[in-house]
């Protein structure tokens, strides 16, 4: 399978421009900004982390997960192991990704093989069994958890530029990275298995191997993610770090977003990020709130913002989907 | 006195459309086979009557009332029983229950009860308890029969009725048909001409959805409905 | 050894009890209901709520099993009948996003205190049979079991016996033969939900007469009902029951080990059985257990050959 590649258009070209000149200036800004600013900023890089990673796992490559948590929870769980090895806190971060990723490889063989539901709910329990296990061990003291006192001994304000300028760097990489990604090979065999998986599989597409190097991608993406907030967080606490809710704010700031398309997520997630600040002190009643506002995202507007945007008659900006369609292969 | 109504009917599966602008009358007490090629539409055209595949464009009437918009389960309810391509019975339940169901769903008033039914399809007599999923293709082609007479239908619609039988099912089948001629209006999609010709009062030939020939079988020639068949027959005998 | 096998099948009762409606939405209506377990707290703190208004608990229960149905009937009216058009995404966003509503929702009306019914029930809560090997099984959980048992005999009844469970039959097997029998299909759904919601409208009172209930209890027990649920194998009622049986037993004995190992034992269990059903055939095809793994590891490749 060939993926041939429309020329980008000039609006895409001058985003792509201002994208990159927003990531200098924000790599500038701890600099000028305040310690509050730079925290929350650090928590919205991590959002959108989650939201590009489980849009490529659901709008991508069709999977539907409810416990991305897991792998959120295992990466600060590889990060407090290491660092409790020895390894300084801040590559543990990046090596405990590394961890995860044999975790996800494993896995991906038993959970891809289920069908859409039974995916949903078996990755669900995937990492409440993971939970538990993570918390017989003695270092994390069942529910009380642990922290990573090895982040303590770091200058606070060095401890806090240095997590925002790596939580923006791999975020930046993620984002690239996927933008890379979906424009070639992959992103063309995951939109013919979600068009048509049994077409796909007739003309050579293994199907398997395309989920499960998605799969990878996306947990090793929510495992940095995890890391990250774990290192801006500092304790450990199993329910916290593998609690659902992490797949239901996923799940929130991607349908709210745009499914399937690239800049949805990121919207989402913004968007997310706005409503926590302003409404988050309602407590349960903005949770529930985000429970509604998914129902209804999900009935009435199931492309989310981005297709509000297409219906208008405009073009999805970056879309990935018309780039790849060439001219001539249209039906 | 016409029974159904079709008023250029048009349907689509997706983006192909399957019939294009298609009138025809089925005239009560009549029994019409439609035949074809394979891709024809003839399956699309039943399937619509039934209101289980939407009609694109154009009206269907029924008895005088325009049923267009009525979902398939108020269509059997209305007086239109199919038996579908595949004969679709419910393989986990009895013969008994497949039966009882379609007359608990149609609610209608009628001769038809099931000893009348039984009686009407001797074959079914032995089969009453056993699951519908493990009868032979004649057996269960009897079974999809009896199923729309248990509705008490004004037109019953089957739906390629000797696909997959063996020659003896196929007999069978045509026997207990025969015996409901004049008790019920019958459209009939049909690939064996021969039987098609002999069983019929009234023959449709369909090809890439439009009627290209319409008529008694004992009026058409052999090769009018050959080429009606193969669509080479560009001005054909269409009555409105 | 006897004495947690007897109590886990007596507790598989009570997940019999959850999982019949999670089997039901998923066997008539397709989909796989994420707020089932929601739905069941959903009964609880309403019952909860009558009897802390001085209804009595009998009175309670009878009063919220068909204020459950109505909700499902309106649910699935509302919101699941749409959400059904959308293909298999569409429901699991719907289910979670309502499952968040309901639990942020019955937080914000009930509070968070955690509460049971096990307080208004007298005797019942703590009185128990004794067994002639001094085992002591519990007055609850033996009605409860009891319950469960003579629920699902009238589930398996109505599915089989009356006009509206052949209706429910056809429908789960058919949709487009079901309509052609004049069944419509839509308000088959309805009842569907209308059942399964009140089922675990039911199911949740026990859960609050056995312990106690807060409004985020709801996932743990939708995840308990699908595992009964899968082990047991879908659509079937009476396997559904097997399948709560195996969950509670591995529970219990996985508590005699501790606390934390007992609902882990359960989802192991659970695990397992979804394994070997994905994997079963493996070894028994390709020779070994080497295949087996090979499988595991290497899907891609095997798909290949």
């Amino acid at each position: 399978m060939m993926a041939r590649l429309m020329p980008l258009a000039a609006q895409d070209r001058a985003l792509i421009l201002c994208g990159g000149l927003l990531a200098i200036g924000l790599a500038l800004l701890p600099a000028v900004a305040s310690a509050l600013v730079v925290d929350k900023l650090t928590l919205l890089f991590i959002y959108v982390m989650l939201a590009v990673m489980w849009n490529l796992m659901a709008g991508y490559a069709g999977l539907v997960s409810v416990g991305q948590q897991a792998f959120v929870g295992l990466g600060g769980y590889a990060m407090v192991r290491l660092v409790e090895a020895g390894m300084p806190p801040f590559p543990a971060i990046l090596a405990g990704a590394v961890l995860v990723a044999g975790v996800a490889w494993l896995l991906s063989g038993f959970v891809l093989r289920m069908k859409a539901g039974e995916f949903a709910i078996a990755t669900w329990v995937l990492a409440e069994v993971i939970r538990s296990l993570v918390s017989f061990d003695p270092l994390i003291q069942g529910e009380t958890g642990t922290s990573v006192l090895a982040l303590n001994a770091i200058d606070p304000d060095l401890r806090r530029t240095t997590i925002y300028l790596m939580a923006l760097g791999v975020m930046v990489v993620m984002l690239a990275g996927t933008w890379r990604l979906l424009a070639g090979r992959l992103g063309a065999e995951c939109q013919a298995i979600r068009d048509d998986e049994e077409a796909a599989a007739s003309v050579g597409v293994s199907t398997m191997r395309v989920k499960r190097q998605v799969y990878i991608i996306a947990s090793v993406g929510c495992a940095v993610a995890g890391a990250l907030w774990l290192a801006s967080a500092i304790t450990f606490q199993p329910r916290t770090a593998f609690g659902v809710q992490w797949s239901v704010f996923m799940l929130f700031m991607v349908l709210v977003g745009g499914f399937g398309s690239f800049t949805g997520p990121i919207l989402g997630a913004v968007l997310f990020f706005a409503l926590q600040e302003v409404f988050g002190d309602f407590g349960a009643w903005y949770l529930a709130g985000l429970g509604v506002v998914a129902i209804l995202f999900a009935l009435y507007l199931p492309r989310g913002l981005v297709g509000l945007w297409q219906d208008r008659g405009r073009d999805e900006p970056l879309s990935i989907r018309k780039r790849l369609a060439a001219p001539g292969d249209q039906v | 006195m016409s029974l159904l109504d079709l008023e250029t009917v048009t349907l689509r599966h997706g983006l192909l459309t399957a019939v294009h602008g298609l009138s025809l009358s089925v005239n009560e007490g009549e029994v019409l086979s439609i035949i074809g090629a394979n891709g024809a539409g003839k399956t699309t055209l039943l399937r619509a009557i039934a209101g289980v595949h939407p009609v694109a464009e154009g009206r269907i009437r029924f008895q005088g009332a325009d049923i267009t918009g009525w979902p398939g389960h108020a269509r059997q309810r209305g007086g239109i029983a199919m038996s579908p391509e595949g004969r679709r019975l419910f393989p986990d339940m009895t013969v008994r229950e497949n039966l009882q169901i379609a007359a608990e769903g149609a609610r209608r008033k009628g001769d038809w009860t099931l000893p009348r039914v039984v009686e009407a399809l001797p074959q079914i007599a032995p089969l009453l308890d056993r699951a519908a999923g493990g009868l032979s293709g004649g057996q269960r082609q009897a079974v999809a029969i009896g199923r729309a007479l248990m509705a008490n239908p004004a037109l019953i619609l089957l739906d390629e009725v000797s696909l997959g039988l063996s020659p003896v099912a196929v007999e069978g089948v045509y026997q207990s048909l025969a015996a409901l001629k004049g008790r019920v209006t019958m459209v009939i999609v049909e690939q064996d001409l021969t039987r098609a010709m002999a069983f019929s009062s009234r023959l449709v030939c369909m090809a890439e959805g439009r009627v290209e020939l319409d008529g008694r079988p004992s009026e058409l020639s052999r090769d009018q409905i050959t080429q009606a068949y193969f669509g080479l027959h560009k001005e054909g005998t269409q009555d409105a | 050894m006897l004495d947690p096998i007897l109590q886990g099948i007596l507790l598989g009762g009570y997940y019999a009890l959850l999982a019949a409606g999670l089997s039901l939405m998923f066997g008539v209506v397709r989909f796989i209901n994420l707020a089932h377990g929601d739905m069941a707290v959903l009964g609880a703190l309403i019952a909860l709520a009558m009897v802390g208004g001085g209804v009595p608990v009998w009175a309670a229960i009878l009063l919220t099993v068909p204020v459950m149905a109505a909700a499902g009937w309106a649910m699935q009216a509302l919101i699941f009948e749409r959400a059904l058009r959308g293909g298999f995404l569409i429901p699991i966003l719907t289910t979670i996003g309502l499952g968040a509503a309901l639990q942020n929702g019955m937080f914000g009306i009930f509070g968070s205190d955690t509460q049971s019914l096990g307080a208004h029930i007298g005797s019942l809560s703590w009185s128990g049979f004794t067994l002639p090997g001094g085992i002591v099984l519990g007055k609850l959980p033996v009605y409860t079991f009891l319950v469960a048992v003579a629920v699902l005999g009238g589930l398996h009844l109505m599915l089989t016996r009356s006009a509206m469970g052949r209706a429910l039959r056809a429908t789960a097997a058919d949709p487009e033969a079901a309509a052609m029998c004049g069944i419509d299909a839509r308000r088959v759904r309805l009842q569907a939900a209308a059942l399964a919601v009140a089922l675990a409208g039911l199911a949740g009172i026990f859960l609050a007469m056995r312990s106690q209930v807060t409004p985020y209890s709801g996932p743990m027990q939708l995840i308990f009902a699908f595992e009964a649920v899968v082990i047991g194998g879908l659509g079937n009622l009476w396997g559904t029951l097997i399948g709560g049986m195996i969950l509670g037993v591995a529970q219990t004995l996985g508590g005699t080990i501790s606390a934390q190992f007992s609902v882990l034992a359960g989802h192991l269990v659970f695990l397992i059985v979804l394994g070997w059903r994905l994997f079963g055939a493996y070894p028994a095809a390709k020779g070994d257990w080497r295949a087996l793994m090979r499988a595991v590891l290497f899907p891609a490749r095997k798909e290949k050959t």
